[in-house]
C-alpha cells in the first residue's frame, strides 16, 4: 500500500498530486432521513481544511462517511486517489487514516498505556507508539498507569491526539477538538495541529465554533443543512460566517 | 479435623468449578455487554457431549476433553456470536436478557431431545477417582486437577486481558466499539474471540462438574447458576474478586453440607445458600450513579381508549365463546391462560413502562396461591384480597433493598429471591413465630402461624362470589376472563395516567426525573408493589384453577417462559399479557394435542421464539397490531365482523355444528374482515393522496424548509428557494481543478 505517501505521478506531462481525501457528490441518510445532500469536498495533500457549520449541519456524518463508519448512499469517496467506498473503518485505519472522534476519543476503562496499545493495529510496535506519544505529551508518561477515564478533559484529548499521531497517519480527521475544553487548552491543541500540518500530514478539522480553527486552516468550507454553502480562504469565510450561521448560535472565540 | 479437611477440599473443588464458569461469564459480559444466562447451559451441553464421547463411544478421556474444549466449545461460541448476539446492539437489558434466557430454555430442550432424560447416565471422575493421601485425609486426582485448572485459568485470563493486544482490545470494545474500529481493530473478530473463549470456559466447567452430580439437563444448567453469584462478587468486571467470590461460595457450600444440623427446616438451606449470598452481595454493591439518557431500539406508544375497549370486548367475547363451547375436560387447561395472562400482565408496568426487570413474578404468584389456599378456605373471596395485599407488601419488601439495582443486577437479585423461595421457603414445614418462653414467663407472645406448601401440596378451594360457588369449569373460565379484562384495563389506565408517564420518564432518564423533583424511590416502590399484587391475584386465580398446588408450579425456571413471552410480545403493551398467556397456555397445549411429538420440541420452540426477539426488539404485539391497523380504525367492518362471529357462535350454541367448523368459520370471518378493512383503507388513502398532491402542486411555497429532506425530497426548486431564503443566491464558485474545495449541490 502506498497510500501513506502523498505524492502520486499520473502521466508524463506534469506531476499532479492527488488530493488526500476527496468526496464527490456524497449523500448519506439515517434510516429514511437524508442528512447529506451531495457533498463535494477536497482535502489536498499536506493542507489543513476546516469544515464549519452550525449544529446538525451534517459535519460529523461527513466525517463518518469519509472514515468508513457510515455508508454513503450515493457518490464516491477517494483517499489518495483510490476509491474506497464500502471499505470498513478498521481497514482505512490500518492504511493511514485517523479520525479523532467528537468528545473524547479514549477508552475510559483502560489505562493510558493500554489505550496506546490498542493503536498497534496500524503496524507500529507498542514501544514505538509509547515513545512517540510520551515524547509529544510528557504528561501522558506520568499518567501511564492511570485509567483514561480519570484524566482531565485536556489530557484525554491529548491521549486521543497521541493515538492519531503515533501511527504516522497520512490523513488526520479531527471532530470538534475544542468540545468542552478550556480556551487555553484549545489554543495549545491547535498549536499542535499547526505543527503536525507542518510535518506534511493532511488534516480535516470540523468545528462548530469557528474562529480558532480558521487560524490554522489553509482553506475552509461552511456546511448548512447537508450542503456545502461557502468555500474559500479563511479570511473570506470569517467575513461571511455570521451570515451563514443564520442565528444558529454565537460564534465567539 | 478430618471432617473439616474433607469439607474444605470439597468446598475448594466446588470453588474451582464456580471460578472457571464465572470467569467465562465475566469475560463475555465485559467484552460484549451480554450477560449470558445460557452460560451454564453451554457447560451442560458440553458435559453431555463429554458423556457421549467418553462413556458412549469410549473415546480416551484426554481426546474427549480436548474435543470438547477446543472444538465444540469455540464452535458453539462462534455460532452464538454470528447468529444470535450480533443483532443485540442497542437493545434494552430486558431484550438481551430474554434472548439469553431463551437460549437457556432452548438448550435444555435440545439436550432433552438429543439425550433422553429418562435414561440414567453417569460420568466417572478422572483417573476413576484415585486419590492421593494427604495427612489424615485424601484428595482425589479429580479434585486436584480441578483446583489446578482453576488456578491456570486465572493466570491465563489475567495475562490475556492485560498483556495481549487482543485482550486489551477486547476490553476496549466494551468502552467504545466504533473507536476500536477507528484504531484498526476488527470488532466482529474480537467479539467472536471472546465468545469462543467464554464458551470454552463454560465447557471446561461443565466437564469438571459433571462427575460430582447427576447428568440432568435443567439441573446442570441451573446448578451452574450458582456460579453467577461468584461473578457478582467481582461486579461482573474484576476477575480476581470473582475468584475470591468463588472461594467464599465454594467453602460456604462445603461447610454447610458438613456442619448444618439436619432437620426439616434446614435440609434445603444449602441449595438456597448461593442465592442468599448473591442477594447479600448485590445489596453491598456501591450506589450506582443515576442513569441519564438511554438509547434503545424499543418503542411503545400508549394504547388508544378505543383500542383498549375494543380489545376488552374481543377478549370477553372470546372467553365466553370458549366457556360455552369447550368440553369440560379442555376448559380447565385453557382457562389457565387467563391466570398466566394476569401474571404476565403484571410484568408490563414493571418491565415495559418502568424498565425494571423482575424474574420473580411467578414466585409472587406462588405466595398468592398459598394465601388463597389458607385464607380462601371454603371459597372465601377474602383469599383474593389477602393474596393481593400480602404480595403487594412482599413485593415492596423485595423492592426496597433491590431499589438501588438496575438492569442485570436487578434481574439477578429478583432471580435470587425466586430461587430462595422455591429452594427453601416453599419447602418449609409449617412453623410458628413465637411464642418464646423464658422459664415460665412468655417473653414474646404467639405472633403468627406460617404455612407454605406444608411439605407437599396444598388444596385451594374454588371461590364463592356473592353466594355463587364458581366451581364448574364454565364458571371458572368466565371468572378468569373477567379478572383478566379488569387487570388489562388497569394496566391500560396506568399507561395513560400521570403515574404511567412518570414510569416512562423514569425509564428514559432517572437523572432528569430526579432534577424535576420526582420521587424515584416512591415511584419504583409503588410500581413493584402494584405489579407483585397483580401477580399475587394471578397466582390465587391459578391456584383455584389447579385445585391443588405444589411448589414446583412456582419455581424460578417455570417463571422464565412467562417473562420471555411478555418481552417477546412487546413488554410495553398490555396485550403482551394476553400474548404470553395464549402462547404458553393455549397454543402449546393445542399444538401438543394436534401433533403428539410436539411436546418434545416445545422447549426448543419456545426458546427459538425468544431468540428471535433480537431481530425485532419492540416485540411481536406491535407487528401483529400493524397487521390489524386498518381493521382497528374501521368501525363498520368491526361491527359487522363481531356480529357475524356472534352469529357463528350462536349456531354452535344451538348445536348446528361442532367446534371445529366454528373455529374455521371464525378464522375465515376474521381474515375476511382484515382483508376488507385493508382494501377500504387503500381506497380511502388513494383519494386522500390525490387531494393532497393536487394541493401541494399548486403551492410549492407552503413547504416548510426545515423539513425538506425529511418529509419532502429535495428538488431543484426547493434548493433554489433555500438558497434564496438563506441569502446565498449571489455567491458563486468555480471549480479550479481537483485540488480545491468545490461547491456543494447538484452539479
Amino acid at each position: 500500500m502506498t497510500t501513506t505517501g502523498p505524492a502520486r505521478t499520473t502521466g508524463a506531462v506534469a506531476p499532479v498530486v492527488a488530493p488526500m481525501l476527496e468526496l464527490r457528490g456524497v449523500r448519506a441518510a439515517y434510516d429514511s432521513i437524508d442528512v447529506l445532500h451531495g457533498i463535494d469536498l477536497v482535502v489536498p495533500a499536506g493542507q489543513v481544511i476546516a469544515l464549519l457549520g452550525p449544529n446538525g449541519a451534517g459535519k460529523t456524518t461527513t466525517l463518518k462517511v469519509a472514515s468508513g463508519l457510515h455508508p454513503a448512499a450515493a457518490g464516491d469517496v477517494f483517499i489518495a486517489g483510490r476509491r474506497v467506498n464500502g471499505a470498513r473503518a478498521d481497514e482505512l485505519a490500518c492504511r493511514g487514516l485517523c479520525l479523532v472522534p467528537e468528545g473524547r476519543g479514549v477508552f475510559p476503562n483502560l489505562t493510558v498505556r493500554e489505550n496506546l496499545w490498542v493503536m498497534t493495529y496500524a503496524g507500529r510496535s507498542r514501544s514505538e507508539i509509547e515513545e512517540a506519544a510520551y515524547a509529544r505529551f510528557p504528561v501522558l508518561a506520568e499518567r501511564r498507569h492511570q485509567h483514561a477515564g480519570t484524566l482531565s478533559g485536556g489530557e484525554q484529548q491529548m491521549l486521543a491526539m497521541a493515538r492519531g499521531l503515533a501511527t504516522d497517519p497520512a490523513l488526520l480527521i479531527l471532530d470538534e477538538l475544542s468540545m468542552g475544553l478550556a480556551p487555553l487548552v484549545v489554543e495549545q491543541l491547535y498549536g499542535l495541529v499547526a505543527d503536525v500540518a507542518a510535518e506534511g500530514v493532511s488534516i480535516l478539522v470540523v468545528e462548530q465554533f469557528a474562529r480558532v480553527v480558521l487560524g490554522v486552516a489553509s482553506r475552509a468550507a461552511v456546511m448548512v443543512a447537508g450542503h456545502i454553502v461557502h468555500e474559500g480562504l479563511p479570511a473570506e469565510i470569517e467575513a461571511t460566517l455570521s451570515e451563514s450561521y443564520l442565528g444558529a448560535g454565537e460564534t465567539e472565540h | 479435623m478430618e471432617t473439616f479437611l474433607v469439607y474444605t477440599f470439597i468446598g475448594l473443588t466446588t470453588a474451582a468449578i464456580y471460578a472457571v464458569i464465572a470467569s467465562g461469564l465475566v469475560l463475555t459480559y465485559t467484552t460484549t455487554g451480554v450477560f449470558n444466562f445460557a452460560h451454564g447451559a453451554i457447560g451442560m451441553l458440553a458435559a453431555f457431549a463429554y458423556w457421549q464421547m467418553h462413556e458412549a463411544w469410549h473415546w480416551p478421556t484426554l481426546v474427549a476433553v480436548l474435543v470438547d474444549l477446543l472444538v465444540l466449545g469455540p464452535l458453539l461460541g462462534l455460532f452464538l456470536e454470528r447468529v444470535i448476539m450480533r443483532g443485540l446492539g442497542g437493545t434494552s437489558e430486558a431484550t438481551k436478557l430474554v434472548v439469553s434466557i431463551s437460549l437457556l430454555v432452548a438448550m435444555i430442550g435440545l439436550a432433552n431431545v438429543l439425550w433422553n432424560p429418562d435414561v440414567g447416565r453417569t460420568v466417572y471422575p478422572f483417573f476413576n477417582g484415585r486419590k492421593i493421601r494427604l495427612g489424615p485425609t485424601a484428595l482425589s486426582y479429580h479434585q486436584l486437577i480441578t483446583i489446578i485448572v482453576a488456578i491456570l485459568v486465572a493466570l491465563g485470563l489475567r495475562l490475556l486481558l492485560t498483556r495481549s493486544r487482543l485482550g486489551v482490545t477486547m476490553r476496549a470494545v466494551v468502552d467504545d466499539p466504533a473507536l476500536t474500529q477507528l484504531n484498526g481493530a476488527h470488532p466482529t473478530r474480537v467479539a467472536q474471540f471472546s465468545w469462543a473463549i467464554g464458551c470454552s470456559l463454560a465447557a471446561l466447567g461443565g466437564v469438571l462438574v459433571v462427575s460430582s452430580t447427576v447428568l440432568n439437563a435443567s439441573g446442570l444448567a441451573l446448578l451452574i447458576v450458582n456460579a453467577y453469584a461468584a461473578a457478582i462478587f467481582g461486579r461482573l468486571r474484576s476477575l480476581p474478586l470473582t475468584f475470591v467470590g468463588a472461594i467464599i461460595l465454594g467453602l460456604a457450600d462445603g461447610y454447610l453440607r458438613g456442619y448444618l444440623p439436619q432437620n426439616d427446616y434446614l435440609t434445603a438451606l444449602p441449595l438456597a445458600a448461593p442465592a442468599i449470598l448473591l442477594f447479600i452481595v448485590l445489596l453491598a454493591m456501591p450506589n450506582r450513579r443515576l442513569r441519564t439518557h438511554v438509547r434503545t431500539r424499543e418503542y411503545f406508544p400508549a394504547p388508544t381508549v378505543r383500542g383498549a375497549v375494543l380489545f376488552c370486548i374481543v377478549v370477553l367475547l372470546g372467553g365466553l365463546m370458549m366457556a360455552t363451547t369447550m368440553s369440560t375436560i379442555d376448559l380447565p387447561t385453557y382457562s389457565q391462560l387467563f391466570a398466566i395472562g394476569i401474571i404476565a400482565l403484571s410484568l408490563v408496568p414493571l418491565v415495559g413502562f418502568a424498565g425494571q426487570i423482575s424474574l420473580c413474578q411467578l414466585s409472587f404468584a406462588g405466595i398468592g396461591a398459598v394465601c388463597m389456599a389458607h385464607v380462601g378456605i371454603n371459597g372465601n373471596p377474602l383469599g383474593f384480597v389477602v393474596a393481593i395485599l400480602v404480595c403487594g407488601v412482599v413485593g415492596a419488601l423485595v423492592a426496597l433493598p433491590a431499589l438501588r439495582l438496575q438492569g442485570i443486577y436487578l434481574a439477578l437479585a429478583t432471580a435470587a429471591f425466586a430461587v430462595f423461595l422455591d429452594q427453601w421457603v416453599f419447602h418449609l414445614p409449617d412453623f410458628d413465630v413465637g411464642p418464646i418462653h423464658l422459664g415460665s414467663t412468655t417473653v414474646v407472645p404467639h405472633i403468627m402461624h406460617f404455612s407454605t406448601f406444608s411439605l407437599g401440596s396444598v388444596n385451594v378451594s374454588t371461590v364463592k362470589l356473592f353466594g355463587y360457588n364458581v366451581i364448574t369449569p364454565t364458571a371458572q373460565m368466565v371468572l378468569a376472563t373477567v379478572l383478566f379484562v379488569i387487570c388489562f384495563a388497569i394496566v391500560c389506565f396506568i399507561r395513560r395516567s400521570r403515574f404511567g408517564r412518570r414510569l416512562l420518564a423514569m425509564r428514559d432518564s432517572e437523572a432528569a426525573c430526579a432534577t424535576f423533583g420526582l420521587d424515584l424511590l416512591g415511584t419504583r416502590l409503588s410500581v413493584f408493589a402494584m405489579s407483585a399484587a397483580m401477580a399475587g391475584l394471578g397466582g390465587a386465580l391459578y391456584g383455584t384453577q389447579l385445585t391443588a398446588v405444589t411448589p414446583d408450579r412456582f419455581n424460578f425456571v417455570a417463571g422464565l417462559p412467562i417473562f420471555m413471552m411478555v418481552v417477546v410480545g412487546g413488554a410495553g403493551f398490555a396485550s403482551a399479557g394476553l400474548f404470553a398467556g395464549v402462547s404458553l397456555n393455549a397454543l402449546l397445549p393445542f399444538m401438543t394435542t394436534v401433533f403428539n411429538s410436539f411436546g418434545k420440541y416445545q422447549l426448543i420452540l419456545t426458546g427459538g421464539v425468544g431468540i428471535g426477539l433480537g431481530r425485532e426488539p419492540s416485540g411481536a404485539a406491535p407487528q401483529i397490531a400493524t397487521g390489524f391497523i386498518a381493521l382497528r380504525e374501521d368501525l363498520p367492518v368491526i361491527v359487522s365482523m363481531l356480529c357475524l362471529m356472534v352469529v357463528t357462535w350462536a349456531g354452535r350454541l344451538i348445536n348446528l355444528y361442532p367446534n371445529w367448523p366454528m373455529l374455521i368459520a371464525l378464522f375465515v370471518i376474521f381474515v375476511g374482515a382484515v382483508a376488507i378493512a385493508s382494501r377500504r383503507r387503500l381506497v380511502a388513502r388513494g383519494i386522500a393522496r390525490a387531494a393532497v398532491t393536487g394541493a401541494a402542486a399548486a403551492d410549492v411555497e407552503e413547504v416548510p424548509l426545515e423539513w425538506v429532506g425529511v418529509t419532502v425530497p429535495w428538488t431543484p426548486e426547493l434548493l433554489a428557494k433555500t438558497e434564496q431564503v438563506l441569502g446565498l443566491g449571489s455567491v458563486t464558485y468555480e471549480a479550479v481543478g481537483a485540488a480545491t474545495i468545490r461547491r456543494g449541490g447538484a452539479s
